[in-house]
């Protein structure tokens, strides 16, 4: 058995600490309680603190459990909270791919549609935030798939809508490429619920590396993909840094 | 040939900000340092000038050197700041006399009150289109000719300076006291109350009016023109453009046609409507100010409404009620329910600003029965924006006899989706959002680079504004009537709140 991992140890008696005491606790309390070491117990909270576990009062700095823990079972990223912490990257993925962009979430086994940025071509559009995505069809769901073991067992046990002859609707189709999108972090989509449409998306991440949404941008095969039918390398480029900038927001250290 | 930027100062009240923008209105790069904020007495706010100088030293070069741009790349230099903030400065050592004073301080309050009282007071709407409030410059330069000892005589002999935040980063871009250009734009100027809306220049019968000595002010000149070429910073650029901060953003909307409009979402909401070449007098309480001026073009006039309260009641929402953790978790819980359940909230905190313009109003919350829900409330927040852009978009409509068809929106509560679609629901017309979300960056660039014929025309500039979101109204006709009634008689219920014996502030 390998050995224990003591910070993690230590986190778990803060939080047993603070679910057990009446009222806050200060960072002194909470050392003293831990016969720990003021410095290493305030980087540890701090570190509960970035992920939600743990709340510091405003006025008297002391700490309590944080509201996520409530929570842990559902979504921890408000769906607006997503919108508007990406929205500075996403407008600038629409302008320098030229194609419409859209973010997207997993609900109840479909997209879920939470920001969209027009195509700038000033063509009228109509936006489509709140509007639910077949997840098998579209790049944003097939990444959200890539990464939600329970969504993409729910996926494959259904029987998928077949919306063009590409549509990936067999359980072996869609898992393998749902394996070829966490092998290259990215995912694409091609004629496969719309033709002539193609799709592009990647994964964002919050803190853990925890998937938490995806951003992508779709338009027409012949715009989105080159000669031999590929989604188009430079574009692919700018979907994965506008995903990767977003995740650094969200403090995703790592991608 | 190597491609060339343009580079945008934005000098903000929290923060200064540099910004490059490449041929298509892109973003390329953006550094930014905030300043510190001193408030050394309840209702005085001051700004170190010299440390806003330092700053806009330090941010410049970083912006460059993150896009790998070299000085000569840089076609020009535009400049959008915050308004009204007054600095004084020694002419010879380049030293202010004293801190700057910031749009938001209210120290003025007894001089604007004894100004009131003046003869002549009742003369200077007409003329400045400006009412007399502690906002504007006027007052505070007032203030500090009274109150830093010596200063009055100093100004007489012309050995100190006065400026807005664009006057001083200029004289200092362009050598400070060694030759340093001495001007504002027409938008800086037209929020001092000290120059004539009609001629663009100082008025004398203002200037006896404030007792500001001529000797002490800036050259006016266009928003968009070359000034001058920087000496420091960007030693040998151009700087071809200055405007006020909420005047840039209405150019970088490119609303440059009479009835095109704007409103900047943040903390507070400023809206913008372009008017054409004549000033318009407000019977509605918005002010009349300048919107931009090309070059020897005609001045382009603006009517402004600015609301105090709109981010600022979802932080209070946020911070005070505690009903939610972060800001944008207020749509989610505005989500939570179909309907406002009969219940508004009228956002008075300080009086009602326009067009009401009621000191004594104070916050109200109405229509709560044991049915309302935080969903309703979060609501009633949301809502109360909408409607405030209601009533300052109707005062503007019967002020310029224009009619609004589309509103453009900028800032940081366009994100919120409930909120746009609710804006648009409440206006009858459609409310968009462009791609470009630094408007007032984006603005100050776009004049600059006109002026240097970086871009060709206004047209030029039009075809790199794409929307990037639009929502259109919605709403039953008879809901919205009905809903705009009920606001209507929520805001009446502030009125009257505070008598002047009982306002804690007096006390």
């Amino acid at each position: 058995m390998p050995g224990q991992v003591q910070s993690i140890a230590r986190a778990a008696a803060i939080l047993r600490l603070l679910a057990s005491s009446s009222g806050r606790l200060g960072i002194g309390e909470i050392a003293r309680s831990l016969n720990l070491p003021k410095g290493t117990a305030h980087g540890i909270i701090r570190t509960l603190q970035d992920v939600g576990f743990v709340e510091q009062d405003k006025t008297s700095g002391k700490y309590q459990l944080g509201a996520t823990l409530l929570h842990l079972g559902t979504s921890y990223l408000d769906v607006n909270e997503l919108r508007s912490r990406s929205i500075n990257w996403a407008d600038p993925l629409a302008a320098r791919s030229g194609e419409a962009v859209r973010i997207g979430t997993l609900l109840d086994g479909k997209v879920l549609v939470v920001h969209h940025v027009f195509r700038p071509d000033d063509i009228l559009q109509t936006l489509d935030v709140g509007s639910l995505l077949p997840p098998h069809a579209t790049a944003l769901g097939k990444v959200l798939l890539a990464y939600d073991v329970g969504a993409a067992n729910a996926a494959t046990q259904r029987e998928p809508e077949p919306y063009t002859r590409r549509t990936l609707v067999t359980a072996r189709a869609l898992t393998r490429a749902l394996s070829e999108i966490r092998d290259n972090g990215w995912g694409a989509e091609i004629g496969e619920m719309t033709p002539g449409e193609a799709g592009i998306a990647a994964p964002i991440r919050g803190y853990g590396g925890l998937v938490v949404g995806a951003i992508g941008l779709s338009g027409p095969v012949d715009r989105t993909c080159d000669g031999s039918g590929n989604p188009r390398p430079a574009l692919v480029t700018y979907v994965r840094d506008a995903a990767r900038a977003v995740s650094r927001d969200l403090g995703a250290t790592r991608w | 040939m190597t491609e060339r930027f343009v580079v945008a100062i934005d000098q903000g009240t929290t923060s200064t900000r540099c910004i490059v923008f490449d041929r298509r209105g892109n973003l390329v790069s953006v550094a930014q340092r905030e300043h510190r904020q001193h408030f050394p007495r309840p209702g005085w706010v001051e700004h170190d000038a010299m440390e806003i100088w330092r700053n806009v030293g330090k941010v410049v070069p970083r912006a460059l050197n993150q896009a790998g741009l070299s000085i000569d790349q840089i076609a020009a230099i535009g400049i959008a700041n915050q308004r009204e903030t007054t600095v004084v400065w020694d002419r010879r050592t380049g030293v202010p006399v004293a801190p700057a004073l910031i749009w938001q301080d209210t120290r003025t309050d007894l001089v604007v009150e004894a100004l009131s009282r003046a003869s002549g007071a009742e003369h200077i709407q007409e003329l400045c289109g400006l009412p007399l409030t502690t906002y504007f410059s006027g007052p505070k330069l007032r203030w500090l000719l009274d109150h830093i000892p010596g200063l009055a005589e100093r100004a007489e002999r012309g050995e100190v300076l006065f400026g807005t935040m664009e006057s001083w980063l200029i004289w200092n871009l362009t050598g400070g006291p060694d030759g340093g250009l001495h001007l504002t734009d027409v938008t800086n100027a037209s929020r001092t109350m000290l120059m004539d809306l009609r001629t663009l220049d100082w008025h004398p019968r203002l200037l006896s009016f404030f007792g500001v000595p001529a000797a002490m002010l800036p050259q006016i000149r266009s928003s968009s023109e070359v000034y001058g070429t920087a000496t420091a910073v960007l030693p040998g650029v151009r700087i071809a453009a200055a405007l006020g901060d909420q005047q840039a953003a209405l150019f970088g909307q490119t609303c440059f046609d009479p009835g095109e409009a704007k409103c900047t979402y943040g903390t507070g909401s400023f809206l913008l409507l372009n008017t054409g070449t004549e000033p318009v007098p407000s019977r509605h309480g918005l002010l009349t100010t300048v919107g931009y001026r090309i070059g020897d073009e005609p001045a382009r006039y603006a009517l402004e409404g600015s609301i105090a309260i709109t981010g600022s009641l979802v932080q209070w929402f946020r911070d005070r009620l505690e009903l939610i953790s972060t800001a944008p978790e207020i749509e989610t819980l505005a989500r939570t329910v179909d309907d406002n359940g009969g219940c508004y909230i009228v956002p008075a905190f300080s009086g009602l600003f326009a067009p009401h313009w009621r000191s004594e109003a104070r916050g109200t919350i109405v229509g709560l029965t044991s049915y309302i829900t935080k969903g309703h409330l979060a609501r009633a927040v949301l809502e109360a924006t909408g409607w405030q852009t209601r009533e300052v978009v109707d005062a503007m409509n019967a002020d310029s006899g224009l009619e609004l068809t589309a509103l453009r929106v900028d800032g940081g509560m366009t994100a919120n989706n409930l909120l746009m679609q609710f804006v648009a629901d409440v206006l009858a017309v459609p409310v968009v959002r462009p791609m470009a979300a630094e408007t007032v960056s984006l603005g100050a660039a776009y004049a600059a680079g006109l002026a240097v014929e970086y871009w060709p025309d206004l047209e030029g500039l039009r075809s790199n504004w794409h929307p990037a979101a639009r929502w259109v109204p919605e709403m039953d006709a008879a809901v919205r009537t009905r809903e705009r009634e009920n606001w209507r008689r929520a805001v009446e219920r502030t009125f009257d709140w505070i008598r002047p014996e009982e306002d804690p502030a007096r006390r």
